[in-house]
């Protein structure tokens, strides 16, 4: 339960973060679709993603690889990721 | 939020679907800093980049280098030079390591037994009196017998000013050697007389841009959101210059605020140590740079500025896919 909850604070703040970083209108953490395809929908690119994985690498104390860039197609793969590497 | 299932037809979506994850990685390499032309307006040579650094000889530092090269993530090598055919061995380490483009005059054949499907780009100038003008010869008459048919070769066609109302019968004529052409335009670095651009020359080139890819649609590799891109320098009411352009290369690049630009971009020297500051001359005046390249890297970087409208970003497919075919990651 304790997972599932701190899972869902990672979505909120990778969504926070993404819309902040990306400019992202129209769109809220509440409203933002963890399971929306973040290449194939929102239209992000490798730069962006290298973008928002400096800010939650700082913030959560990991490394992203960039070859783990492929696996993190929506926010919540991204909360997944940062959750199974937080120390 | 606008996405891009909102935007886009099921139609377009599967194009876009196509390319949106290639995450195309190029780097640009001075093959040789030696040349079998002198070209009046070719950048390498007016701006004496084949002086900055004395090229490397040693083919084992040159396998070395490239292993580090895809280490580093670079998965599209664009050999240009001087003239990189004119060192084989250097090519053949790229060839083996890395989808590899090769920029040419065409005067030398790749042989396609070293090198099967290795894209070949044929520099092109215009037709036979300006070809002489500018390079001494006419090119075309040698590089077309060298690759006629050949599946993997384009001319990279460089228009100049006095190209205006001669276009189509280039095209025609490297349509009927069975070859591809995309066009660009010249940046006049030497400042040659009368091949500078007026506003209302690169109006009208535009124009034959877009009639010549109507007309011969299965030649030209092109499409028309680009035309308009390098004729005005102008993307979505922003003007190209150096605070845009993507492809500086990244450890020189300390502008602030930094621009959405290709990732880890190097131009590097033949010494394979040097780099250079961008694709092209460090001495061009961005504002005026009509680099084919960097103008569709321009569009390609900015995705997510061309999702205002369908029509926005429908263009911007147009261009990725353009992009993708010249260089082999989707095909023709």
């Amino acid at each position: 339960m304790l997972a599932a909850t701190e899972t869902a604070d990672i979505i909120r703040r990778v969504s926070e973060v993404l819309i902040d970083e990306l400019k992202l209108e129209d769109v809220s953490p509440e409203s933002f679709d963890p399971d929306i395809d973040l290449v194939d929908e929102v239209g992000i690119d490798s730069m962006d993603l290298a973008t928002v994985a400096l800010v939650l690498q700082d913030e959560y104390g990991i490394r992203i690889d960039e070859d783990d860039y492929p696996k993190l197609t929506t926010v919540r793969f991204i909360a997944e990721y940062i959750h199974n590497k937080r120390p | 939020m606008k996405t891009v299932s909102s935007l886009l037809n099921p139609e377009w979506h599967a194009r876009y679907k196509r390319i949106a994850k290639l995450n195309i990685r190029s780097s640009i390499y001075d093959v040789t800093n030696k040349c079998n032309l002198r070209c009046k307006g070719c950048f390498f040579f007016s701006s004496d980049e084949h002086k900055v650094a004395s090229e490397e000889n040693d083919i084992h530092k040159w396998e070395h280098f490239i292993d580090k090269e895809k280490q580093r993530g670079v998965n599209l090598a664009i050999l240009i030079g001087g003239e990189p055919t004119l060192y084989l061995d250097r090519v053949e380490a790229f060839y083996r390591q890395l989808p590899t483009f090769c920029a040419t005059n065409g005067l030398i054949k790749v042989p396609r037994d070293r090198f099967p499907g290795m894209m070949v780009g044929i520099s092109l100038w215009g037709d036979e009196a300006d070809e002489k003008v500018l390079r001494g010869k006419d090119t075309f008459r040698i590089s077309s017998r060298n690759y006629q048919g050949d599946p993997h070769t384009y001319y990279l066609y460089t228009i100049t000013p006095k190209q205006i109302g001669k276009i189509e019968r280039i095209i025609k004529k490297i349509k009927d050697v069975g070859l591809k052409v995309h066009m660009q335009l010249l940046s006049n670095d030497e400042g040659v007389d009368g091949f500078s651009w007026t506003p209302e020359e690169l109006e009208a080139v535009c124009k034959e841009m877009d009639d010549v890819l109507d007309r011969y649609p299965e030649t030209v590799v092109s499409c028309k959101y680009y035309h308009q891109v390098i004729t005005t320098g102008m993307m979505l009411g922003r003007e190209f210059g150096w605070q845009e352009c993507p492809s500086v290369t990244k450890p020189m690049d300390h502008r602030d605020p930094q621009p959405k630009r290709l990732i880890e971009f190097i131009r590097w020297a033949s010494d394979l140590n040097t780099m250079h500051r961008c694709c092209t001359s460090e001495t061009r005046d961005c504002s005026t740079c009509k680099d084919g390249a960097a103008h569709m890297s321009w569009v390609m970087v900015n995705k997510r500025a061309h999702m205002r409208s369908s029509r926005d970003l429908q263009n911007w497919i147009e261009v990725y896919e353009m992009f993708a075919k010249l260089y082999q990651f989707i095909p023709w």
